[in-house]
Parts: structure tokens; sequence; C-alpha cells
């Protein structure tokens, strides 16, 4: 509602008083989510800072010794032994493991799926499909993550006689049930958002319904859809509880989607309940914990100016 | 070529409607598999029941109990918050001012963070500053605030909820018609009493949505509260806001991997997960039925 800013200053007494009380109620309740994101950020840094500034940490771990090669050459994460040694390699590729498979599965399905459901589906399937996919994000991650443990892992080794039981596939599948959802809403949006007049003139030109599908809605969207993936990935990335369950928590560093791994965010949570307050490893997973937001952070925006771009495009083809 | 044509679009179709099916059969084998497996074990014992012998055996009523009372605590805290936060997008703030954009920017981002820094930052700020600064303050400097408790989990939970209230409340706000605020600043009414009066009223539908979806959300989030109060086993309820609880997903997560005899677990375990599974389900499908009937009304508005 627009009016003018100092209305109530129009106001006399008690009232005024009390309009002008709300309304900084009000205001400071939008500066609380700003500052949420803004704590949430210091805090988490605050407790990572010691890795680069004290010398104490600096004896067991620093920055340089987390990504080089240790002596003979290896790439081990073992904080919790008589030479605590903190490369992060390992987990750094067994988190992109699981996301690169959980991706290759999520992607191509959710975003068949939106096309389906905004293109082709008559109306009673479209209410019914929508309000499935938003069941299917309600599930909490720790339930997926014991069917993946408990189900997935069993018939996949049943099927393809897996050496290890937890691995980066099973994990991954279950992964992507949390990542069907965010990319299936994302996209969906942006097609339908594309404007219908962009239809009516591919059928007249002479198209069908999937090459207007696939040749003139798909492009138009696409800033929608590549924005679906971008956040689809974030998710993927900084999930804990199914990759905590079905990964096997093995910090290998081995490329092999067959094989165990273990991931930033689940180290964090397999470890920090056991951890000395204030040692090395407690300001190197809360190091993990930050890393693991700034570039959840970016992942975000990016994919939210594509979002907005995608808006602006449409809106602007539609004043021309 | 023209059949050709029809072949391939008619295979594009065909794929499109399989990705489909896939997700709903996706859905369906997990809540097939978890109801024929929980449904046999559930009792009245087990719901109301204590574990024991080492989890392998008993209920789980202090998960529940705890489950609860930290989504109540929660409720609390992030409904007035989440509520005013949409009420200043919405209804006080300049319509693309600035501070609209950050504000939009920031739930977006923090909708996006994930749960386990959450975790991270409940115990960095709300326990070792907050909570230890409190013990300081009022407590001489014994240990009651700083530590692990209920209140920190909930307070953590309500920020991961945030967004969800915001954006829930913002669209019940944006199916309020304009012409009944226009109705009633004519009539003289300043805002807030167009907001209590007029648009409050119309949207407590939107904001009861928002609350389903939060508690939800928050019933089934376990990264955030592992370090800021969950607790493995209590012999005990939670009584005082810096107690210690269980809680469901927890409890399943304990059990799934600190159990001593997993093949004696499973059954029980099967069960807690359907417990849980059947909680933020009906929740969420009382949400999705609200929500309906709001787009129902924002499409006719």
């Amino acid at each position: 509602m627009d009016r003018p800013p100092n209305e109530r200053l129009l106001l006399k007494g008690k009232r005024r008083i009390i309009e002008t009380l709300l309304e900084t109620a009000v205001r400071s309740s939008a500066f609380v989510v700003i500052g949420a994101l803004v704590l949430i950020f210091v805090f988490v840094a605050k407790e990572a800072l010691p890795l680069f500034t004290s010398a104490d940490v600096h004896k067991e771990v620093t920055l340089w010794t987390m990504v080089r090669p240790q002596e003979n050459g290896e790439f081990v994460w073992q904080p919790v032994s008589e030479k605590p040694k903190y490369s992060i390699l390992p987990l750094a590729v067994g988190t992109l493991k699981v996301t690169l498979v959980a991706l290759l599965i999520a992607i191509p399905l959710a975003i068949l799926a939106a096309i389906f459901t905004s293109e082709f589906a008559p109306q009673l399937l479209r209410e019914l499909i929508k309000p499935v996919v938003e069941l299917l994000a309600g599930i909490p991650s720790v339930v997926i993550g014991f069917f993946a443990l408990m189900v997935v892992a069993t018939w996949l080794q049943d099927a393809f006689g897996f050496v290890f039981r937890l691995n980066a596939i099973t994990a991954g599948i279950g992964l992507s049930l949390a990542v069907i959802p965010i990319v299936y809403t994302v996209a969906e949006d942006a097609l339908s958002a594309v404007p219908q007049a962009f239809r009516d003139a591919s059928t007249a030109l002479g198209a069908n319904q999937w090459q207007t599908a696939w040749r003139v809605v798909l492009p138009a969207a696409m800033p929608g859809v590549f924005a679906a993936c971008v956040l689809g990935f974030g998710r993927a990335f900084g999930e804990t509880m199914i990759v905590l369950l079905a990964s096997g928590n093995a910090a290998m560093m081995s490329f092999d989607p067959r094989e165990s791994f273990r991931s930033f965010s689940a180290t964090i949570a397999a470890e920090l309940g056991e951890v000395v307050y204030g040692s090395p490893h407690y300001h190197v997973l809360f190091f993990i914990g930050a890393f693991l937001f700034v570039i959840t952070f970016f992942l975000n925006l990016a994919g939210h100016w594509y979002v907005d771009r995608l808006r602006a495009r449409l809106e602007g083809k539609l004043k021309a | 070529m023209r059949r050709w044509i029809k072949f391939v679009g008619l295979a594009f179709t065909t794929l499109t409607g399989l990705a489909c099916l896939v997700i709903v059969a996706m859905l369906a084998i997990i809540l097939g598999n978890i109801a024929i497996n929980g449904w046999s074990i559930l009792s009245w014992e087990f719901i109301s029941g204590k574990p024991r012998a080492g989890m392998t055996e008993g209920g789980i009523f202090p998960a529940i109990f705890g489950t609860v009372v930290l989504v109540l605590l929660m409720t609390l805290a992030v409904i007035p918050l989440g509520v005013a936060a949409a009420i200043y997008l919405h209804e006080y703030a300049r319509q693309g001012s600035k501070l609209v954009h950050v504000v939009r920017l920031a739930l977006a981002n923090l909708a996006g963070v994930p749960a386990i820094v959450f975790g991270l930052f409940g115990l960095g700020f709300f326990i070792k500053f907050v909570g230890a600064g409190m013990d300081h303050a009022f407590f001489g400097g014994a240990l009651a605030f700083g530590q692990p408790g209920i209140l920190w989990a909930a307070l953590t939970l309500a920020v991961l909820t945030l967004p969800t209230v915001v954006v829930a409340t913002e669209e019940a706000l944006r199916a309020v018609p304009l012409s009944y605020r226009e109705v009633a600043y004519a009539a003289g009414a300043t805002r807030w009493q167009v907001v209590r009066h007029v648009v409050l009223p119309q949207s407590v539908a939107g904001i009861l949505t928002g609350t389903i979806l939060a508690v939800s959300r928050g019933a089934g989030e376990v990264a955030p509260i592992m370090f800021t109060g969950a607790a493995y086993y209590l012999p005990y309820l939670p009584k005082k806001l810096n107690d210690q609880f269980m809680e469901l997903g927890y409890h399943i997560y304990v059990m799934t991997t600190q159990s001593p005899d997993v093949e004696a677990t499973k059954p029980i375990l099967y069960a807690t997960v359907f417990v849980l599974l059947v909680l933020t389900f009906a929740l969420n499908f009382l949400a999705v039925l609200i929500r309906s009937r709001i787009r129902r009304r924002l499409r006719t508005a």
C-alpha cells in the first residue's frame, strides 16, 4: 500500500504515539530478518577466525596444511589421532561426488516433470502433482536418510553387488529426493510465467505442442530453469542428515561413486559433538561451516539474480 | 516427415509424463515402505512408554514430548516476528524501496543456509554468546544458560523457519483485496487500524498455513538441534528452559547410528520414523489444503 510516509504526523495525541510505536516495532522486525543473516555469518566466522590468527592453532593446522599434500603425498582427514591430520580435500571430493550424483538424477527428472506440469498436463492433473511435490519437500531429511540407509542401500547392493554398502550412489539417490522439490518448483514457476501469447504465436505458425514447449517456452524460461539448477546445487551441497546417514562416513580420497565418502556438512555433524571447545579441531569445523555458508550464500544470490532477470525479461518483452 | 515429427512429439510428451510418474512413485515407495513396516509395531505402549534396554525396547514418549515442547517454543518466537516482518513488507514499506529489496534477498538467502550451519550458529551465538553472557550477568558465572538447552534449540529453529512464515503470511496479505483497505482508509482509519481490523482478520488462514509449515519443518530438522540441546537419552522430561530434551528426529538418528544391536532396534526404529512422518505429513497436508483455498481466492481477487 503506497501512502505518504508521514501520514501519522497528521494524527494527534495518544493515537499518534501508538501509531509511531507500532510502526517502529513492525519496521524493526524487518531489520531482525537482515540481522539474523548477518549474525549467522558473523558468529560462525568468529569461531573460525583463530584458524587464521592464533599461533596455538597454527602449531597443529593452517589453511595451507589443509590443502597441500601431507608427508608421503597423501591427503588424510584424521583430526582425532595422536598426530592430527586435517586435509579437507577428501571432504571436498566426497561432497562434489554426492552432489553430482544427486543433480544428475534430480535435474532431468524435475525439469521434465515441470515441463509436463506447465505445458501438457490437464488442469486436474496439475492440481494433483503440485501438492505431491510439496509433500515430498515436507519429508524430514532424517527420514530420507534413514530410508536410503535401510532400504535403498540394500536394494542397490543386491542389484549391482557394490563392495561398499554405503556409497555416493546410495546417498546421491537419497539426496536427489531433497533436491527434486526445489528444482521442480523454481522451474515450474519459470515455465508458467511465460506469457500465453508466446504459445499462441507458436501454434499459429504451425508448431505442435511439443515443438512449442521445447523451442519456444523452454528457451524463454531459460534463466529461471538455470536458477532452479543453481538453487538445487546449493541445497545438495549443504544437506546434512541424508549424507550423514547414507555416506558411510569414510573420508577417502576417491572419485569412484561406488565407494564410501564423507561430506563437509556430515563432518561437522559427526565431529562437533565430541570436540574440545576452543581446540584447533573446533575452529576447523567452524571454518568448514563458514565455508558452507559462503558457498551457499553466493549460489542463492546467483539463483535469485537469474529469477529476477527472467521476470524483467518477460515483462520487458510484454511492454515492447 | 510429418509422421516423424508426430513420433518425436509423442516420445517427448511421454518422457515428461514419465518423469512426473517417477517422482510420484518415489514418494509412494517411501511412504508405503515406512507405513507397512512401522504400522504393525505401533501401539499405545509405544507412544506412551519410555525407551528401555538401550533403546532396543520400550516407547518414545520422551521424544514426542520433547518435540512438541520444542516446536511450541519455536512457534512462540517465530510467529510474531515473521508476521510483523510480512506486515512491514506488504503494508508499511514503500514497494520497490531499497530496504524491501534487501529484506527479501535476506529472506531468500536465509532459506538457503544449510541446516548444519544453523546448528553452528545456535552454538556460537545463543549458547556461547547470549547464554554465557546471561550466566555471567545473572548467575554469577555459574553454568545455567551457557549450555545446550531446549530454549536455545527452539530459538535456532525459529531463525531457520522465519522465511517460511514470512512468505506464507505475505501471500495471505496479498490475497486481501486492495479495495478493503481503501474503504477503511476512506472511513478515516489509521494504518495500524487498517492492519489490525481489516487486513489481519482476513489473513488468519494464511498465517495459520505459515505456522503449520514452520511447525512441520521444525519438527523434522535434526542438524540445527544436535549441538544446541537435543540429548541421546534422558531419564526425565524437560522442565526448565535450559534443560536438554529428547526429540523424534534426533532419536531416529541416534538409533540408526549408535544402536548396539541394529536388528533388535529395527522394528521400533521403523515405528518411530512412521510417527514422525505421520506428524509432519498431517501438518503438511493441512497446509496444502488451506493454501489451495487461499490461492483460489487470490485468483478471484
